[in-house]
């Protein structure tokens, strides 16, 4: 990463006239688009030669930090290592050359790849089926949550439109909740940082669609009352659902559905080592036990004897609970074949390891850390551990603070603001593939960022230093909108 | 063994178990009930060294079958300049987060401005946002924006002149959220303002969604459309392929409230479906109403122009079930791709490009008309796809597929739907048109 801003905009670099660009001279004789719909303007895109937008994106890229950088211990994102062997595959042009309404019969080897991820994932899940559908963990989310809804729909249940969302949730589980037209009903976490039993039981009714956890939740703990739970919301006639973003510690330890959930999403971009490629794309797959099979979104693939199919409906623009549609085709594809190398990378034995080790890692840091910042819950954590910022607070140095002065060091920041239950949250996330060096040189950083803290808190506030820009002022961002270079251009012509 | 992605060693590991203070790695899930411990094994094949993935992934993409592609439905074979691959390989983007940490994403935060201008330029729309998942995806959004931003209106209205993939996400998003979605009638293969007149009357309608080019590849006529939502307090939307925007009408040109679609046709791989990205893009006057992440220009400590997210009230992780939509991650480095392609392309290769493949595909559907055995299902203008009825089509399709070419989709029992590209050779033309 390169200290200094580069700062350009592509459309600043552009001249008149010039190209980048080469096709094939027309062979088919020119042919008019109707007046009626010809653009009356040209859009105003940039007019560059090729090299130079090549260095201008090349730049850009030396002003972004990435996990190939350095490490990244962003908390609830198991920012893991990419390998580098999933692009080598997804490039293939074998399987980038597809087109989704190729005939079956010209697809098998893809269609291989879905079923048999399809398989992997509800093994390593213990569900019984699964969709790869949902395009990111928030629509895997709303996938899950129609399941749910379509299954008390389907049954006649109709008053059964309240979700129960624990308030240590990510902010996506209520929002999908109302995106899927349900009420949400907030559950209290107790001191030790679970889901408070007590506080859950009266709201049980036969207005409950289910329940939404994670697990481990945000904090890093364990749901250890999840038997108990999973049997109150069976029993009210409620389904479980599963977030999937904190499944990595749970690799070679626990499964979801053998704790009782009933559907569940994955973030094939956290825990199946799919990049983030700076927000997206993702892919959220959704599994479910046997008796949410039926609603399962189509398109679906199945396998017979004579090969890999599409299960589809008769009338796919027609809604019904059978007919349930939330993507165009079958997923992000060129990310799940990422997460399938992946897999079988790892294959059954390693696939074990990633998360005793990536808990061990998260665990090591905490206790080498715990006496210079505040641990609330001074527990065994899994994946994942939440300290309330430094321990002294008497300096003024906020999380914030702290967070920005390990971008001076060369590290990612943690999730910091987050989960909301503590004012100076501060989220911690090491995943397995860093090693014990890595890990001790950042312990090391953090002690050093303490140290500076009590010894010269302006320093610490005055962070970062390294790093291309300063802190930015959000606050003008958000009352003067400049979206766009044309808004840009306008804004810098009125205020000259 | 030790695996290539798990550093810890033996000596690691006790290191740090004796820190934590425990024995061994079983005791990390002391309080996991012994009843949901897993003790089986996953049911896996052995681990792969890399040569074994090669092989294995080789093997499995024989089995698909590369073919010249003649189909489209959405989803179209532009050419992909080469650069972008090698600038999208750059890990610095491939492998960092969301752009939260702002002064270390200024590579993110630039790329995705310049994705949101360009949109804006594309669609003549006053703002974008910073993608969505995908292009059916993106209409529901559009359509749950409409049905937030009206006060009381409950219906949605939509051609049956949209792709059946659209019709088929939109109508499970407004089951679920609780919208009434109606259909307006197409007539001769186009979206009947009529029919749409006669609706809008009726009274309660937030919004309503159009298509360009429509389902059968017809460019519509959208005249007078806007002003019969408007005057009801509707938004009119419009779902557009994005690369025919080079040439054709923009959203905003027909006075649009949102402009909507997938950014697929910006030369990114087809990859049997996905990844793609979506875009939004909308009158200033909705600003505060669009899903998605959102990039501003602002200033930083030391006086620089920078930019970062911003308008995040909006957002789930800031209002959580207030929010104006459940999405969280975007498409970025999709974005990205179409960012690049936009650059490299530029004002006008856009336009070169789409009026090749405009060319490219008149002087295909001349050539199968010249046949007699093949006849336009509508005689309406279009872009760059068109469906007609085929004489044998199931015949016809098979010798296609023999000769590794893919001729189109299949629509009902006769027709095809074809799309062409300026990918497309001329000799790749004429022997489609020698196989009738």
């Amino acid at each position: 990463m390169n200290n200094k801003l580069y700062g350009n905009l592509i459309f600043e670099l552009s001249h008149s006239g010039r190209r980048a660009y080469s096709l094939p001279e027309n062979q088919f004789g020119h042919h008019t688009l109707p007046d009626f719909c010809k653009r009356e303007k040209d859009a105003e895109l940039p007019e560059c030669d090729e090299m130079t937008v090549v260095r201008h994106y090349t730049n850009h890229s030396e002003n972004n930090f990435g996990v190939d950088n350095g490490f990244y211990p962003l908390g609830s994102c198991t920012m893991k290592y990419n390998p580098v062997i999933n692009e080598e595959v997804a490039s293939m042009a074998s399987f980038t050359d597809l087109h989704p309404h190729q005939p079956i019969e010209t697809v098998q080897g893809a269609l291989e790849v879905e079923y048999n991820i399809q398989r992997a994932l509800a093994s390593i899940t213990g569900m019984a089926d699964v969709t790869l559908n949902p395009y990111a963990g928030a629509h895997g989310e709303l996938t899950g949550l129609m399941l749910i809804a379509s299954y008390h729909q389907q049954r006649g249940d109709k008053k059964r439109t309240k979700v129960i969302v624990p308030d240590s949730a990510h902010g996506t589980n209520p929002a999908s909740a109302a995106v899927c037209g349900l009420e949400i009903v907030e559950v209290k976490s107790t001191s030790d940082g679970l889901v408070d039993v007590n506080d859950l039981r009266p709201l049980l009714g036969d207005d409950i669609a289910g329940m939404m956890m994670t697990n481990p939740n945000t904090l890093g703990l364990f749901e250890k009352d999840i038997p108990e739970i999973a049997k109150l919301i069976h029993e009210c006639g409620g389904l479980l659902y599963y977030d999937g973003a904190n499944l990595n510690p749970l690799l070679g330890a626990a499964r979801p559905g053998d704790m009782g959930f009933d559907v569940i999403h994955l973030n094939l971009h956290k825990t199946f080592s799919t990049p983030h490629g700076g927000g997206g794309p993702g892919a959220g797959p959704v599994g479910v036990c046997e008796k949410l099979i039926p609603f399962l979104p189509k398109p679906h693939v199945s396998k017979t004897k004579d090969g890999f199919v599409i299960e589809d409906s008769e009338n796919t623009e027609e809604f019904s609970t059978a007919n349930i549609r939330i993507s165009g085709y079958l997923g992000n594809f060129l990310v799940i074949l990422r997460a399938y190398t992946y897999i079988l990378t790892l294959g059954k034995k390693h696939i074990k390891e990633v998360g005793p080790f990536a808990t061990l890692s998260a665990n090591y840091i905490k206790e080498c850390l715990k006496d210079d910042y505040e641990l609330p819950i001074d527990t065994l954590c899994k994946h994942e551990f939440v300290f309330d910022g430094l321990k002294d607070k008497s300096t003024g140095v906020t999380t914030m603070d702290v967070a920005k002065r390990l971008l001076d060091y060369g590290y990612h920041a943690p999730t910091i603001y987050f989960p909301l239950l503590f004012h100076e949250a501060m989220m911690i996330e090491p995943t397995e593939t860093e090693s014990k060096d890595t890990i001790d040189g950042f312990i090391e950083v953090m002690h050093i960022i303490a140290k500076e803290a009590r010894e010269n808190p302006e320093l610490v506030k005055g962070a970062p230093y390294n790093t291309p820009i300063g802190r930015v002022d959000d606050v003008l961002a958000a009352k003067h909108p400049i979206l766009t270079y044309r808004q840009l251009i306008n804004d810098t012509e009125e205020s000259v | 063994m030790i695996h290539k992605f798990l550093p810890h060693t033996s000596e690691d590991i006790q290191q740090m178990l004796e820190r934590v203070g425990i024995k061994n790695l079983n005791e990390l899930y002391a309080e996991v009930p012994e009843s949901i411990r897993f003790k089986g094994d996953y049911d896996l094949p052995d681990t792969m060294s890399e040569l074994e993935i090669r092989k294995f992934f080789e093997k499995l993409g024989q089995k698909n079958n590369k073919l010249t592609c003649f189909a489209g439905g959405g989803v179209y074979d532009h050419y992909a300049p080469s650069v972008i691959n090698h600038l999208l390989s750059r890990s610095e983007f491939l492998t960092s987060y969301t752009p939260y940490q702002a002064e270390i994403s200024q590579g993110t935060l630039h790329y995705i401005f310049e994705f949101q201008s360009m949109m804006a330029e594309l669609t003549g729309m006053d703002i974008a946002n910073a993608s969505m998942y995908e292009g059916t995806t993106a209409t529901a959004e559009a359509m749950m924006v409409a049905f937030d931003n009206a006060k009381k209106a409950d219906t949605v209205l939509y051609s049956e002149t949209l792709c059946k993939d659209i019709i088929g996400v939109l109508k499970t998003y407004a089951h679920f959220h609780g919208i009434k979605l109606e259909a307006i009638k197409a007539v001769d293969g186009v979206t009947s303002h009529a029919d749409l007149e006669a609706r809008m009357q009726e009274g309660g309608v937030a919004g309503v969604i159009v298509q360009q080019p429509n389902r059968y590849g017809i460019i519509e006529d959208f005249t007078g459309f806007a002003d019969t939502c408007h005057d009801k307090k509707a938004l009119f939307i419009i779902n557009s392929v994005t690369a025919d925007l080079a040439l054709l009408k923009t959203p905003k040109e027909w006075n649009a409230d949102i402009a909507v679609g997938d950014i697929q046709s910006l030369g990114l791989p087809m990859g049997f479906g996905g990844p793609y990205a979506g875009y939004m893009c909308s009158t200033e006057k909705l600003m505060r109403k669009l899903p998605g992440r959102i990039v501003g220009k602002t200033v930083d400590s030391r006086g620089q122009r920078v930019f970062a997210l911003t308008l995040q009230a909006r957002e789930q992780h800031i209002r959580r079930q207030k929010a104006t939509s459940n999405i969280c991650s975007n498409q970025s480095l999709m974005a990205l791709y179409a960012t690049i392609y936009m650059s490299i392309m530029g004002k006008e290769g856009l336009k070169e490009a789409a009026q090749i493949s405009y060319d490219a595909a008149h002087y295909l559907c001349e050539q199968l008309l010249n046949s007699k055995r093949v006849k336009l299902v509508y005689d309406k203008p279009f872009f760059n796809e068109f469906l007609v009825h085929v004489e044998d089509r199931d015949k016809f399709f098979n010798k296609a597929i023999q000769q590794g070419i893919l001729p189109g989709i299949k629509v009902d029992d006769d027709k095809l739907l074809i799309a062409v590209t300026e990918k497309r050779t001329k000799e790749e033309i004429d022997t489609l048109v020698g196989l009738l």
